[in-house]
């Protein structure tokens, strides 16, 4: 944010800050979700089927 | 810690800009430009080639120039981009100082010698692989090094993002949540690191086996973590130019959001789920299982599309909102019509919103689908379908954000306005009609990757319609026309830093956007606070009908592809 105030979007003291609000405001959480879900469901799932591929004699 | 002294105010904007990031993004920037042009010609290589009437390289050079052109636009030209707005949205928008400008150096010069040593590997000739070099082709070593170098430079750069997060955060820059475009471009440096790093966990084995250390590497174990990276690559750029469509919106009216809630919602799904859809290019891998492809193609990538769908919505949704404040309230579409249509960076926003949608989308979901890929596998569809994408949906907006980052940066007036004008038309609708040409040709079976459609010295011949080799030659116009564009793009861009009027304050800018720009919206937060933009949802009915026909006519081509009796 630049110097102007910019009081629109400042959370008002007090007031709790939501869950959702607190996960987005967390790049670092984000980045760990970011990199497991596509490990887990794309890269991990999909190796363990080509390495369950019989080998051929 | 940094003083004042490190900053300059901007005076167009206000910003608050930390000298090292300052001078990083306009390396990051030019590089970038620099290879968009050398990429660019190869691509127009690459067309002419296929054009059948001109036929223009040998097949060895066609081949070489394919392999070139993949490298330099899809992930030089767009990753040095890529740094540049990782940079303006960390330390500009945020007002904040770049953590480790030095480190930010190592990865540039990185990114620069392996964009390098990957290029003369290529143009040696003897690493024709094209860019996702499948094994077991085998390209020359330095090829694989020059990318390993290239992605950890990258890596560099993102890691220089994440820290100047931490200390925006620290020395209490902003305050509650970062702005929106910020948000837009940590989700691009999230999946830029899952890229990257699967970009080695492939790469490095490939190197080794280049040089004779391993012995084998299993193809289609290749493709599935090769295409990790290869596809998510794709979503840094879709993440990102969906963060420069709201910078835009931004800067040139002053827009905010509709709201803000749901377009960050959207971009976390496109953290949860767009890199999923790196099985889409494995449908019709033997050896995988439907429940793999399917579920990461479809039920997943659903909500990943839907998330794009929405920022298609709150984009023109909060220009038309800001344009209505504004007393543009007649009818539907006068806030559209009264828009600053001869200001390059509105018409090349515009242009890459619409075509990223109707191209890029559309064919997207449809080739995305399990049953249907079939169709359009490894044909031209698919270079139009990205072309629709990568091309008039990142490029183009890049360029829109360089067309109003470049003359604030560098202080200068930009050298050609009158050619700017026109510049994004031309390579918007060119590239768009080239898009829509391969895919047509696609839809006709014409190859991707073929040097000679005609088959004429093969042992199977086959012999295309007349209208594939129509399309083949329109595309190669199209690109003509597409090539212009661009080449007016560099030119102005270049001779804007080399020779650009210096800015003066009182300098009559003709192409000034219809209101007064208000760029600090960009870095705050909050909502437009309505709803009632009717011109907007009336577009998204258009393309969500356009969208269902399209969809049910290739599940139609789909039925006749076998006849049944
Ligand atoms: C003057 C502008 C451009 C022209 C004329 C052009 C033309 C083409 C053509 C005709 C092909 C298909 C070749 C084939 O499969 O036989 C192609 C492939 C490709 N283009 Fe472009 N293109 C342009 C700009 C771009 C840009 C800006 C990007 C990315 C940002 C891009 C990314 C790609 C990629 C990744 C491929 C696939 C290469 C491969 O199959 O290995 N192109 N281009
Ligand atoms: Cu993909």
């Amino acid at each position: 944010m630049s110097d102007e105030a910019q009081g629109d979007g400042a959370n008002p003291v007090d007031e709790p800050i939501p869950f959702m609000q607190q996960v987005l405001d967390n790049p670092f959480l984000l980045l760990f979700i970011g990199i497991t879900v596509p490990t887990v469901f794309y890269l991990i799932w999909g190796v363990m089927e080509i390495v369950s591929i019989p080998i051929a004699d | 810690m940094s003083n004042n002294a490190d900053f300059r105010i901007c005076p167009d904007t206000g910003f608050k800009i930390h000298l090292p990031a300052d001078k990083l993004i306009k390396w990051n920037a030019v590089t970038a430009v620099v290879f968009l042009l050398v990429g660019g010609i190869f691509g127009l290589g690459v067309a002419l080639t296929r054009w059948p009437a001109v036929h223009l390289l040998p097949a060895d050079w066609f081949y070489l120039a394919l392999t070139a052109h993949g490298f330099d636009v899809l992930l030089v030209w767009m990753i040095f981009f890529e740094m540049a707005i990782l940079y303006f949205a960390g330390a500009v928008l945020l007002g904040s100082r770049l953590a480790a400008p030095k480190v930010a150096w190592v990865g540039y010069w990185m990114m620069l010698g392996g964009a390098l040593i990957t290029n003369i590997a290529v143009l040696r000739g003897d690493s024709s692989v094209m860019f996702t070099s499948y094994v077991p082709m085998q390209a020359a070593p330095d090829f694989y090094l020059g990318i390993i170098i290239f992605a950890v430079g990258a890596l560099l750069g993102c890691f220089v993002f994440f820290g100047t997060l931490v200390i925006a955060k620290q020395e209490k820059t902003y305050e509650g949540s970062v702005p929106l475009v910020t948000f837009g471009a940590i989700t691009a440096a999230i999946i830029a690191v899952f890229t990257i790093a699967t970009g080695a966990i492939i790469l490095i084995p490939t190197l080794l086996w280049s040089v004779g250390y391993v012995g084998h590497i299993d193809s289609v174990m290749y493709k599935v973590v090769w295409w990790a990276m290869g596809h998510s690559s794709q979503q840094i750029n879709v993440a990102a130019h969906i963060a420069v469509w709201y910078a835009l919106a931004a800067i040139l009216f002053g827009a905010k959001p509709l709201s803000e809630k749901v377009s960050r919602m959207a971009f976390l799904l496109y953290i949860l789920f767009l890199q999923l859809a790196s099985a889409h290019h494995l449908l019709v891998e033997p050896g995988l299982s439907s429940e793999f492809k399917i579920f990461n193609t479809s039920y997943a990538i659903y909500l990943a599309v839907l998330a794009s769908m929405i920022h298609g919505l709150t984009v023109p949704g909060s220009v038309e909102a800001a344009q209505r404040k504004k007393g543009f309230t007649n009818g539907l579409f006068e806030w559209l019509r009264k828009a600053p249509w001869g200001n390059p960076s509105f018409s090349g926003f515009a242009l890459s919103l619409v075509m990223f949608g109707f191209l890029g989308g559309i064919s997207g979901v449809m080739m995305g689908t399990e049953q249907l890929n079939i169709i359009t596998h490894n044909t031209m569809y698919v270079p139009g379908h990205f072309h629709g994408t990568v091309v008039v949906g990142s490029t183009l907006a890049f360029m829109a954000l360089a067309y109003w980052l470049v003359p604030v940066l560098w202080q200068r007036e930009l050298v050609f306005p009158g050619l700017a004008k026109w510049q994004p038309y031309l390579f918007g609708i060119g590239m768009g009609l080239a898009s829509v040409f391969m895919m047509g040709a696609g839809t006709l079976g014409v190859p991707r990757r073929h040097w000679d459609m005609s088959f004429a010295d093969a042992t199977m011949p086959y012999d295309f319609p007349g209208a594939a080799h129509l399309m083949m030659g329109l595309n190669g116009i199209a690109a003509l026309i597409g090539g212009i564009g661009g080449t007016i793009f560099i030119l102005n861009m270049v001779g804007t830093i080399l020779w650009g009027k210096p800015k003066s304050k009182a300098a009559a800018e003709p192409e000034k956007p219809a209101a007064p720009a208000q760029p600090t919206v960009v870095s705050g937060y909050g909502s437009a606070g309505t709803m009632a933009v009717p011109g907007t949802f009336t577009l998204a009915m258009v393309f969500l009908v356009a969208f269902v026909l399209y969809y049910f006519v290739n599940w139609k081509y789909l039925a006749g592809v076998w006849g049944l009796s």
